[in-house]
């Protein structure tokens, strides 16, 4: 095959205007599957959680996860959906092996939400209106492994590994209108949309939108129409775009090699196309010779689903505040940068200060806490921050224990060891490893005119008015009490104990 | 022994074991004893496709065991035993659904059905032969051998569920289980001279039910009275979570019905006469005993009242594309990827693709009734086709629907005859597709409003029995088992004892 021509990003939009649309999978983390039982937990031993529905065995029937309902109607509801008051599940058939009944519980033209929209912001702050067209439940696949051959897909392979797992994890697919004149800011309202389409759902709870582990996945709609044409050009699908970066990069790969195609007098061909994460490229996915039929008719072993307005304004009241407002609320209260509060998104732990301030600790010291230490042993410990085994209460406890001088930094970072260690609650720790200030100040004196006593040159050297010279003194009262003292205090007592002489 | 344990009533005998006057475990043997004489060899009855000798004595013996030890039965039939159709899943059985297709298939878990059986204490005999994939009216379409009809040998029991019906007409068992997709149950029940009763769609459990078309799939009770299938209803109805389409709502009192409907009492209740039904196209021998039906139904006090159901008139047409389309759908998960059988054979020699595996697999495994009905409902929903076929027919559906809600407002119930003909010789129609179909004239429409239905056994013609049928609307069940036990004491009385007292001896 040779090497497209590709042709310059700026001459692409330059002649022509680009129109987008984007179909995200959302994977639930409901505790059960769409249409049965099942537990669906990520990285179970293969074909381990599986019963007879999901299995798609003869005689099964599903039944609906009503908690992915909710969860499918609350998504739509988040982006401004209308909820349909009435609406059946159809069958789209067609046979894989991967997939146990050989055809998809899906919805077809009766989708749970539609018509709404979603604001997405771009890095210089304008916004950009994305339409959402539809918002619908389905079930996942299974998962094959295609052993041997070159290309990893079913032909020419050797033999399959099949794990249903996943077959029948409940799907939430959202569809864009079409997005025109995006310019050539395609590639970046692309990637700023399915950036916030994560925050948005991440922030529902109700999936959590691992790119990386399938849990979000995307496909790329582009298509390019001479600028002013008022055409509209043929559109390519691109799957298999499994990161943020990568939803950009498409978008940006596709305009230029469209416009290449285009430019050599050839035409578009409206197939799905594969997007390699090495090179950045798209390679087209096995033609197909007629187009895909897939008899889709209404489901009959299912009733339909008709939410009543009641429940509809339930759900609508458990909407949380849009994770972008609440970010510029969070920045204003505590008065911090945008990179600041970047960098504490990024660190997965705004919501663990939030807690902690919550708990009572000023919002710099839970900043600073949760950042740098606490990030540092999650690393350590190779776990997610949120999965760390302390709470934000108990992070909270241990600023106020330092910030009423009970114990020094240093401790705090030894209570938290504690608690993570299992030792217990932070007033625990401190008793079981005995860790105080020494604030028994007939103790500090003696310890403080014992350490001036040894090194009478330095104690000299205060008297002289060189403050800076009590660092010495204060190392050795401080290594004299096992760190147990306040330096802070110590330093006062040097002084103290050298001008009263 | 006295009594020949196979020629009572489930009733009877659940009778007899609760009194401890027999054991479960000798009404077992008795018809495990008589399914051995009578259902093997050439001419045998051929209703078995599986025979669960030691598990049937092991659950009859636990069902002694609780009356020994003062528990009680655990339901009206404990002890009482029973044919399955081989279209549910039993965990200890295998299960076939008369297709090559899923030969030697023992599923891991047991359908609701057959759940509520082994809770109710019903001993399972084993599985009964039926079309494949319950495809058929006749059992010829069984992938594993016609089974004979009790009456005559030489002519089918009907179908699909004949083996079900067959065997309780040769005294295989008091009991058995069938389902009805546009007559399976029914139509063998008329053609065997038994009671067969299609519950309204949602009153009986779908879970391990191999589908046939879902829409229309219903299992039901069959029985050699009205009373039998009356307590069985009651053991295999009512709600299960694991149906979405299962009915929330207490099963009707059938039991008490079938006793008020006994007394031999309907004055007061209307009865409709379909004009549609019963006339052009149905045999004379049919249409004599259906007259002499609807002056039984008079002088038991009914007011008969035609009805007009206009458009039963397109209920075959809509069902061959409703049902074909689900059964398209229902039956592509048979890949040979997980379960059943296996073709390796490859087009182009050496290892087979998986696609190759389908499709050999398919072609030998489906016997040509499901191919063709495979074949017909993946037209009917192709696009460009789906508004035209399955839109269409759908719209007839409802159609009928309206219909049968117009005709009870006249009526109580509904009566046909269940069947045009009488048992037609094994081979007759097996070439002939359209002609088979027409078995199931009267029997569809019921299926396609998912209202209920039964067949009781209103005489023979020529020494055949025919079926009168019986219909009423959604959940009301009650209503029709009064006047079916009402007609059949009526008839019974007349006739000096029951039909099936005259079926022929099946000569071991």
């Amino acid at each position: 095959m040779t090497a497209p021509t590709l042709v310059d990003f700026d001459d692409v939009v330059a002649r022509f205007d680009p129109t987008l649309g984007l179909e995200v999978h959302v994977e639930l983390s409901t505790n059960t599957k769409m249409f049965c039982g099942c537990p669906t937990e990520f990285g179970a031993e293969p074909n381990t959680q599986v019963c007879p529905t999901c299995l798609g065995l003869p005689g099964s029937l599903p039944v609906v996860n009503r908690t992915a309902v909710e969860s499918a109607m609350r998504i739509g509801l988040a982006l401004n959906c209308s909820i349909a008051p009435w609406g059946r599940f159809a069958r789209k058939n067609y046979f894989y092996p991967d997939m146990p009944k050989n055809f998809q519980t899906s919805q077809y033209d009766e989708p749970i939400a539609v018509d709404g929209w979603l604001d997405v912001e771009l890095d210089d702050g304008s916004t950009v209106r994305v339409g959402i067209e539809r918002a619908h439940m389905e079930e996942d696949t299974g998962k094959s492994l295609h052993v041997g051959g070159a290309t990893g897909r079913i032909h020419g392979a050797e033999y399959s590994l099949l794990d249903y797992n996943r077959a029948g994890v409940p799907l939430i697919e959202i569809v864009t209108k079409m997005i025109p004149g995006t310019g050539d800011r395609a590639p970046e309202v692309a990637r700023a949309y399915v950036t916030q389409l994560r925050e948005l759902v991440k922030s529902l709870g109700v999936s959590d939108v691992r790119m990386d582990q399938g849990s979000m996945r995307c496909d790329v709609n582009l298509s390019l129409s001479p600028k002013a044409s008022g055409e509209l050009g043929t559109r390519t699908e691109t799957k298999n775009v499994n990161s943020l970066r990568s939803v950009e990069r498409a978008v940006r790969y596709e305009m230029t090699r469209q416009a290449g195609v285009l430019d050599a007098g050839g035409e578009i061909v409206q197939e799905t196309r594969h997007f390699e994460e090495q090179s950045g490229s798209t390679r087209a996915g096995r033609r197909k010779e007629t187009s895909e039929d897939y008899r889709y008719f209404p489901e009959p072993d299912l009733v339909p689903i008709a939410p009543s307005p009641e429940w509809v304004e339930e759900l609508r009241g458990t909407l949380p505040e849009l994770p972008w407002e609440r970010r510029r609320r969070i920045q204003a209260e505590w008065g911090v940068s945008d990179e600041e509060i970047r960098d504490l998104v990024n660190a997965g732990a705004l919501d663990l200060v939030e807690a902690t301030v919550a708990a009572g600790a000023p919002s710099g010291e839970a900043r600073s806490w949760w950042v740098s230490y606490l990030s540092q042993q999650a690393n350590t410990r190779e776990q997610e921050l949120t999965d760390l085994p302390i709470t934000p209460e108990q992070v909270a406890r241990v600023i106020a224990l330092v910030g009423e001088g009970e114990l020094t930094n240093k401790m705090g970072r030894q209570v938290v060891d504690g608690v993570l260690d299992g030792e217990g609650e932070p007033d625990q720790v401190v008793e079981k490893r005995g860790l105080k200030v020494v604030s028994d100040e007939g103790a500090l004196i003696t310890a403080v005119d014992e350490a001036l006593a040894s090194q009478p040159d330095v104690a000299e050297k205060i008297r002289g008015g060189k403050i800076q010279a009590a660092g010495a003194i204060v190392g050795a009262v401080m290594k004299a009490t096992g760190g147990q003292a306040d330096a802070k205090r110590v330093r006062e007592l040097v002084v103290e104990r050298c001008s009263a002489e | 022994m006295s009594t020949d344990l196979t020629r009572l009533t489930a009733a009877e005998l659940a009778g007899k074991i609760h009194a401890k006057e027999i054991s479960a475990v000798e009404a077992a043997r008795a018809h495990l004893d008589r399914i051995a004489a009578v259902d093997g060899g050439e001419n045998g009855v051929h209703a078995f496709l599986h025979v669960a000798g030691e598990s049937a004595i092991a659950s009859a013996e636990l069902v002694d065991a609780g009356i020994a030890a003062g528990t009680g039965p655990a339901s009206s039939l404990a002890g009482v035993p029973l044919a399955l159709k081989d279209v549910f899943t039993t965990r200890d059985m295998p299960t076939t659904c008369g297709s090559k297709i899923l030969e030697g298939w023992q599923p891991p878990y047991d359908a609701t059905v057959t759940a509520r059986l082994r809770a109710a204490g019903v001993t399972i005999l084993g599985k009964t032969n039926m079309d494949e994939f319950a495809m058929g009216s006749s059992t010829e379409h069984s992938a594993y051998g016609v089974t004979r009809n009790p009456w005559d040998r030489s002519r089918v029991p009907g179908g699909s569920g004949g083996g079900s019906a067959a065997s309780l007409a040769a005294f295989e068992a008091p009991l058995a289980i069938g389902t009805d997709t546009g007559g399976s149950i029914r139509q063998p029940a008329a053609f065997t001279g038994t009671v067969g009763v299609k519950p309204t769609y949602g009153g009986v459990s779908r879970y391990g039910l191999v589908a046939c078309a879902s829409s229309l799939d219903q299992a039901g009770p069959c029985a050699r009275t009205v009373l039998d299938a009356a307590l069985l209803h009651e053991v295999i109805g009512g709600h299960d979570p694991l149906d979405s389409t299962s009915i929330d709502a207490p099963v009707p009192s059938v039991v008490a019905a079938a006793r008020r409907g006994a007394e031999g009492d309907l004055s007061g209740l209307k009865v409709g006469v379909v004009r549609e039904l019963g006339g052009e196209g149905y045999e004379p021998g049919v249409r004599t005993a259906y007259d002499a039906s609807l002056r039984r139904l008079e002088k038991l006090g009914a007011d008969l009242v035609e009805v007009s159901c206009p458009h039963f008139e397109y209920a075959m047409a809509a069902y061959y594309l409703i049902l074909p389309s689900e059964v398209s759908s229902n039956l592509a998960r048979f890949d040979a990827m997980r379960y059943g059988m296996r073709s390796t054979v490859s087009s182009g020699g050496g290892v087979a693709s998986a696609e190759e595996v389908m499709a050999a697999t398919r072609e030998a495994g489906f016997g040509p009734e499901v191919k063709r009905r495979i074949i017909l409902g993946t037209y009917a929903l192709s696009s460009g086709y789906y508004d035209a076929y399955y839109g269409q027919a759908q719209k007839i559906r409802t159609l009928i629907s309206r219909d049968f809600e117009a005709a009870f407002t006249q009526a109580d119930v509904l009566v046909s005859p269940t069947t045009p003909t009488v048992p037609f010789p094994i081979g007759d129609k097996i070439d002939d597709p359209l002609a088979m179909y027409l078995n199931d004239l009267a029997t569809i429409p019921t299926n396609l409003a998912g209202t209920a239905g039964m067949s009781v056994p209103s005489g023979l013609s020529d020494g055949l029995p025919t079926g009168l049928q019986i219909m009423a609307p959604a959940l009301g069940e009650a209503l029709m088992y009064r006047v079916g036990a009402a007609f059949e004491a009526a008839r019974d009385a007349d006739d000096g004892g029951p039909l099936i007292a005259r079926v022929p001896e099946v000569a071991p």
